[in-house]
C-alpha cells in the first residue's frame, strides 16, 4: 500500500496533484455534507414513492403517496394556510423593514442601539418568544386586548384561540421577528445609492416622494429581491414559531405544510405521507424560487 | 438627509425611531418584568412594569424545579463543539471552493447551493432514521453531526475568500508556503470578520434550536435548555414567573454574544444581502 502511493507521488502530473490538494481541503465538510444531508435528501424523494412505518418491510408505492395526501383536506388546507401566512408575511416584513431601513439612514444619534435594540428579536430563542406572545396575545387578560379595550375596541379578537385570527396573530409575531435582520439588508442597500443622484435630485426640485419613488426604490431593487426571495423562503417553510405556539391549532386551522410533514413523520408514523408532502413543499420552494430569479432580471433595474 | 434643515421633521423622526424601538422592545420588556413576579400578579390591569414586591427567588427557583444547570452544561457543549467544527472545516472546504483548481469543483459547488435552499423539513425524517440506523438518536453525537455540516457556513467563508487578491496567494507560493500554510497564515487572519459573522450565526442557531433537540433527545441528561423552558409549561397550568424567568436566562448568553461581536455580525448579515 506503502509503495504504491509513493509510487504514485513520483509520477503525479500537477493536475493531479491540485486536483488532491483541491480535495483535501473538502474533503471533511464533504463526508459529513454527504452523509448527514445529501443521503437523506435522496432518501426522502425515495420514501415520498414507498409505504414505511420504519419497522415494517418498505414496499414500493408508486404516486398513492401522493394521491393520498391531495385526498386529505387537512393537507390541501395547510398549503392555503401557508400561503395565507407567507403572502403577508412578506408583505408587511418588507413594509416594515424597508420602513425602519428609511428612518435609521438619516444622520441621526444613538443610531447603533436603534439598530441593535430593533435587531434583538431575530436573535432571540423562539420558545422565549413564543411564551411570551402566546401570554401577550391571551384572549381574556393579556396585555394586547387590554391595549385593544382601553383604546375603545370592545370586542378585541381571539388571537391564537379563534380559528380567524390565529394565522392574523402569527403573523404579528413573525414580522415582529423578521422585521431587524431586513431592515439590516435595506439599510445596506440605502447605503449603496450614490448620494450624488439625491443632489442631483434636488437641483431639479424633486421632493420626499418623487425622491424615493424614481431614485430610491429602483436603486435598493436588489435589496427588495434578496429580502423578498429569502422572506418567502422562509416563510414557507416556518416551522418551529406555529409548532410552539399553536401546534397547528385551533383544530387544524394554522396546520402549516411543515407541521403536517412532521405530524405525518413523528405522530402517525406514516413516512410515506411525509415524505410526499415534504417533496410538494421543496417543488413549492424551488417553483418559487426560480421564478424570482426569473422575475429579477426584469424587475432589478440595473 | 431628507429634509436637513428641518428641524420638525427630525424631530418627527426621533419620535418615530423611539415609538417603534419601544414596540418591538415590549414584549422583552414585559418577559423581564414578569419574570420578577408571581403568577397571580402577571395579568394585572393596568400593567405593572416595576413589580411592587420582586421575586428574585424566580430565578433561584427554576434551578430546583428541572435540572436546569444540566441542560445549561448540555447546551453550552453542543454549541460550542458545533461552532468549532462548523467554522474549521467550512472554512477549509470554502478555501477548496474559492482558490484551487481541481476537477468537478463546480458541480460540487452547485450541489452545495442546491442543498442550502432544500428546508430541513424535506429531510429532517429521513435523517432521524439515518441516524436511528447508526444509534446515534437520543446521543450528543448524533446532534452534532446533524448540525456541523451545513452549506451556508461553506458559501459564507467562500463570499470571504473570493475577495482576496489571487497575486497575494502567488507571491506566498513563491515564498514556499504550502496551499495549507496560505489556509492558516494568510487566509484566516484576513477573514476575521466573517468568520465572527459565522461564529454569531452559529452560535445563535445551535444554542436557540428547539426542534432539534426536542427531536433527539429524550434522555433528561440530554436535553438542552431550550426544551427546559418548555418544562414549565403544563396543559393547563404554567407558572408564568419562573417560565418568565428561565426565558430570561436563556436570552442572556445570545444578548451578550450578540452585543460584542454586534458590528461584525450587522457587517455580516448586510454583506449576505448585497452578494446574495
Amino acid at each position: 500500500m506503502k509503495d504504491k502511493t509513493n509510487k504514485k507521488k513520483k509520477g503525479m502530473t500537477l493536475a493531479m496533484r491540485q486536483n488532491l490538494v483541491g480535495y483535501s481541503f473538502i474533503l471533511p465538510n464533504f463526508i459529513g455534507f454527504f452523509i448527514f444531508i445529501f443521503i437523506p435528501v435522496i432518501f426522502s424523494l425515495v420514501l415520498s414513492f414507498s409505504h414505511w412505518d420504519g419497522f415494517t418491510e418498505m414496499e414500493f408505492a408508486g404516486f398513492e403517496n401522493f394521491v393520498d395526501i391531495f385526498k386529505d383536506s387537512v393537507f390541501v388546507d395547510s398549503i392555503w394556510q401557508t400561503a395565507y401566512f407567507s403572502i403577508f408575511t412578506v408583505l408587511f416584513s418588507m413594509l416594515a423593514s424597508l420602513g425602519l431601513a428609511l428612518l435609521l439612514n438619516q444622520k441621526i444619534k444613538a443610531r447603533g442601539f436603534f439598530r441593535c435594540a430593533l435587531f434583538f428579536p431575530y436573535v432571540a430563542s423562539v420558545v422565549a418568544i413564543s411564551v411570551v406572545w402566546n401570554a401577550m396575545l391571551q384572549p381574556d387578560y393579556g396585555p394586547v386586548n387590554e391595549f385593544l379595550k382601553f383604546v375603545g375596541i370592545s370586542n378585541p379578537p381571539g388571537w391564537l384561540a379563534s380559528t380567524d385570527w390565529v394565522i392574523p396573530g402569527l403573523i404579528i409575531v413573525n414580522v415582529w421577528r423578521n422585521m431587524g435582520y431586513f431592515m439590516i439588508i435595506y439599510l445596506a442597500g440605502l447605503q449603496n445609492i450614490d448620494q450624488s443622484l439625491y443632489e442631483a435630485a434636488e437641483i431639479d426640485g424633486a421632493k420626499g416622494w418623487a425622491r424615493f419613488r424614481k431614485i430610491t426604490w429602483p436603486l435598493l431593487s436588489p435589496s427588495t429581491f434578496f429580502v423578498v426571495m429569502m422572506l418567502i423562503i422562509n416563510s414557507f417553510k416556518v416551522f418551529d414559531l406555529v409548532y410552539l405556539m399553536t401546534n397547528g391549532g385551533p383544530g387544524t386551522s394554522s396546520t402549516m405544510i411543515s407541521q403536517y410533514i412532521y405530524n405525518q413523520a413523528f405522530i402517525s408514523w406514516d413516512y410515506g405521507k411525509s415524505s410526499a408532502a415534504a417533496m410538494i413543499l421543496f417543488i413549492i420552494v424551488a417553483l418559487l424560487t426560480v421564478f424570482q430569479f426569473k422575475a429579477e432580471k426584469k424587475v432589478v433595474n440595473y | 438627509m431628507v429634509k436637513k434643515k428641518n428641524p420638525v421633521g427630525r424631530v418627527l423622526i426621533y419620535v418615530l425611531l423611539i415609538g417603534l424601538t419601544v414596540i418591538t422592545l415590549t414584549p422583552l420588556i414585559w418577559m423581564l418584568s414578569s419574570s420578577l413576579k408571581i403568577d397571580s400578579e402577571v395579568f394585572t390591569v393596568p400593567i405593572k412594569w416595576i413589580p411592587d414586591d420582586p421575586q428574585w427567588s424566580n430565578y433561584t427557583k427554576v434551578w430546583e424545579k428541572i435540572p436546569l444547570l444540566t441542560f445549561t452544561w448540555n447546551s453550552v457543549k453542543l454549541t460550542v463543539i458545533i461552532t468549532i467544527i462548523q467554522v474549521i472545516t467550512s472554512s477549509f472546504a470554502a478555501y477548496g471552493f474559492a482558490k484551487c483548481k481541481f476537477k468537478g469543483r463546480n458541480l460540487l459547488f452547485l450541489l452545495y447551493v442546491a442543498t442550502m435552499s432544500i428546508p430541513w423539513q424535506v429531510y429532517m425524517l429521513p435523517q432521524y432514521s439515518l441516524m436511528n440506523t447508526f444509534g446515534l438518536v437520543d446521543t450528543h453525537l448524533g446532534y452534532i453531526l446533524m448540525q456541523s455540516f451545513n452549506a451556508f457556513g461553506v458559501f459564507l467563508m467562500r463570499q470571504a475568500f473570493i475577495s482576496i487578491p489571487d497575486e497575494l496567494l502567488e507571491a506566498a507560493r513563491i515564498d514556499g508556503l504550502s496551499e495549507y500554510g496560505i489556509y492558516a497564515k494568510i487566509m484566516l487572519p484576513l477573514s476575521k470578520a466573517s468568520i465572527t459573522t459565522l461564529v454569531i450565526f452559529t452560535f445563535v442557531t445551535i444554542w436557540n434550536d428547539y426542534m432539534g433537540p426536542m427531536i433527539y433527545f429524550n434522555t433528561e441528561t440530554n436535553k438542552t435548555i431550550q426544551l427546559g423552558i418548555r418544562m414549565f409549561i403544563g396543559q393547563y397550568s404554567t407558572e408564568y414567573g419562573l417560565v418568565m424567568a428561565v426565558s430570561v436566562l436563556a436570552l442572556l448568553p445570545v444578548l451578550i454574544i450578540f452585543l460584542i461581536g454586534q458590528k461584525q455580525f450587522v457587517q455580516g448579515v448586510a454583506s449576505s444581502g448585497i452578494k446574495g
